[in-house]
């Protein structure tokens, strides 16, 4: 028995968020008396010490040209084969765009209960429970898992990530030829290479309607820029094409929650809340004092973007060059 | 081509949300149901528009009571052909797709579509649970579909950008923003809804894996911190000292 993590590397590093998620498995598997496992696939050159000092007891890379990480297909067998290898009854995944493929394919093969988007740790003496948020925000819901084996995808930026711990060589791991036949043809790929990664971003500068053009998004990604930030928009803003769709938050957006959320000329619509009145702190500026937005902030200016942004932005610098 | 299109009922978007029963259900009081906004909007347009272009059917299903036809013949107004309501209460997704999975196998559809997710649980999960009892292929949070023949083209989103992928019929999709523009029922339509067959059929035995016990609601903010316009730099160094989130 034991608790099989999912990992993966982007730009040559393990992702901070699959990190997280091997802090959160190392937990679970104390809690109740077992070792965490990461696995990992096709990690290349990226250093796997990493998954041990966050808590893995034993990692598992499988390396293989023929499996197509497109095919949630694929990946669920590739996965299944760890998790019979490692006798798991337990696998965590973060909640990102592959676990949302994957581990909801993966808990139907294993017949685990899952639970989607997990924000607290189990409660595992009694009954397994689990916390997760539901209404897009609004509520959370303790959920009860029934079955001896479960499947939990962890909300990213959930926990502070530790990787205190001490690392342990890798071990390399083969799956059968036969699980890696493959129905999807990948026919393009487009990554937004230079682009911090939304979800997983600590800091978020976001902007709405209020900006007035495309063309003012220059002082948007400034502010970002000298913050270490990602950018995001409100609805309108990617329907009109101002900005790219993927940055749209929200209902029917995505998700976030960032230790900071700045948003700048956006009104704070109910649809807009549910996808960021999870970030820990808070900042609107807006120049209508009204803005609903301000009634669910930590920080609040009210005034003309186009004075307040530069405003940030010098003292931002600033501040930095005083941390040096 | 058959389409088959997963619907399910969501609280309108800007329902008060509250719980009853010591916080271990959802209060209805009030609650206006609506369409699941992904299910309506993308999955269910966009399976008309290619039935409209390359001919077929398009099929809906629903596991709820009762009380989810209203739901159904809202998708009929729109212009589904048909409709199932698998009867039983959907309270385990798990438990949903089995059902879902047991009338699709006797179906032979070309193509499942969902939504990206339900609003009320936010899930993300069925598809790839239907798509595996399936044993289809699966593309999630897909914004584009076109078909061609037997294959269908799909673009959708992954971590840090988007993937256009190639399929062969049959496969599970779910649908985001992206893929359709949402419409309206017109009279024809609504009329029209009245006469088409909702099928009623049993639910089959599949265990249910997961329960909500309890819910609380989201703690909201107690008080924003305003700041001077003419002082804005102040913030950052509020950010730094007390909130010490940069
Ligand atoms: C079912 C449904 C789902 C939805 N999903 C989403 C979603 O996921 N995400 C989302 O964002 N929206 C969503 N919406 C839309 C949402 O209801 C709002 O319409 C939208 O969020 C408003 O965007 P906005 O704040 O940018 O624009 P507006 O509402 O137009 O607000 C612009 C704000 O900018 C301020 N402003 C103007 N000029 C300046 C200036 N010079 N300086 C400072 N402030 C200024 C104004 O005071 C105003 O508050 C959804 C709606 C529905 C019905
Ligand atoms: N009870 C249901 N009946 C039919 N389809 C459903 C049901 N619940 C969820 N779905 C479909 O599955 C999608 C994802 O739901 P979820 O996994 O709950 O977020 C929805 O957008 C619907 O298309």
């Amino acid at each position: 028995m034991s608790v099989l993590v999912y990992t993966e590397v982007s730009k040559g590093k393990i992702k901070k968020a699959s990190l997280e998620a091997v802090n959160y498995a190392a937990q679970i598997a104390s809690k109740t008396g077992t070792t965490a496992t990461a696995l990992i696939i096709n990690a290349g050159d990226a250093s796997l010490d990493d998954l041990g000092k966050a808590g893995a007891s034993k990692v598992l890379h499988i390396s293989n040209s023929g499996i197509n990480a497109s095919d949630s297909q694929v990946l669920t067998r590739v996965i299944n084969h760890a998790v019979e290898a490692e006798a798991a009854s337990i696998v965590i995944f973060s909640n990102d765009l592959t676990a949302k493929a994957v581990a909801p394919r993966l808990a139907a093969r294993m017949k685990a209960g899952f639970v989607p988007g997990a924000v607290d740790y189990p409660a595992t003496d009694a009954a397994f429970t689990v916390n997760k948020n539901v209404f897009s925000g609004k509520a959370i819901a303790t959920y009860q898992v029934n079955s001896a084996k479960k499947v939990i995808s962890l909300l990213p930026n959930s926990f502070q990530v530790k990787t205190d711990g001490t690392a342990v060589a890798a071990t390399a791991f083969d799956v059968p030829a036969d699980l890696l036949s493959s129905r999807i043809k990948v026919k393009e790929v487009k990554r937004e290479s230079n682009e911090l990664s939304l979800p997983e971003a600590e800091l978020v500068v976001s902007a709405g309607r209020g900006m007035k053009g495309p063309e003012n998004w220059g002082m948007i990604e400034d502010l970002a820029k000298q913050l270490g930030a990602a950018t995001a928009c409100s609805r309108p803003v990617s329907d009109i094409g101002w900005r790219p769709h993927h940055e749209h938050v929200g209902q029917t957006g995505i998700a976030i929650r960032p230790n900071l959320y700045i948003a700048v000329g956006i009104s704070g619509a109910i649809q807009h809340l549910a996808g960021v009145n999870g970030s820990k702190t808070i900042v609107v500026i807006n120049k209508d004092p009204e803005a609903p937005f301000f009634k669910a902030a930590d920080y609040g200016i009210v005034g003309d973007a186009f004075e307040v942004v530069p405003k940030l932005i010098e003292a931002v610098k600033k501040f930095k060059a005083s941390q040096n | 081509m058959k389409i088959l299109v997963c619907i399910s009922k969501a609280p309108d978007t800007t329902a008060k949300i509250a719980f009853k029963d010591n916080n271990t259900a959802f209060d209805e009081n009030n609650v206006q149901y609506i369409v699941n906004p992904y299910d309506e909007w993308y999955a269910l347009v966009r399976a008309l528009e290619l039935k409209e272009t390359l001919g077929g059917t398009v099929t809906t299903v629903s596991v709820g009571g009762a009380d989810m036809e209203a739901i159904i013949r809202k998708a009929f107004a729109i212009g589904a052909d048909d409709g199932v309501r698998i009867d039983a209460e959907p309270t385990d997704t798990f438990f949903v797709a089995e059902q879902i999975a047991a009338y699709a196998k006797q179906g032979g559809f070309d193509i499942i579509l969902a939504g990206k997710e339900t609003i009320n649980y936010n899930g993300s999960s069925l598809g790839g649970m239907l798509a595996e009892l399936l044993d289809m292929p699966y593309v999630s949070m897909a914004t584009k579909l076109d078909v061609a023949g037997t294959t269908a083209t799909v673009e959708c989103d992954i971590d840090g950008g988007t993937e256009v992928i190639e399929c062969n019929f049959p496969l599970v999709i779910s649908a985001a923003k992206g893929m359709a523009e949402a419409r309206i029922p017109n009279m024809r339509g609504i009329m029209a809804a009245r006469t088409k067959a909702l099928n009623v059929i049993p639910a089959i035995t599949a265990d249910k894996l997961t329960e909500v016990k309890s819910y609380t609601l989201a703690q909201g903010r107690t008080t924003c911190k305003m700041i001077d316009a003419e002082n804005a730099g102040s913030l950052i160094d509020m950010l730094h000292n007390e909130a010490k989130v940069i």
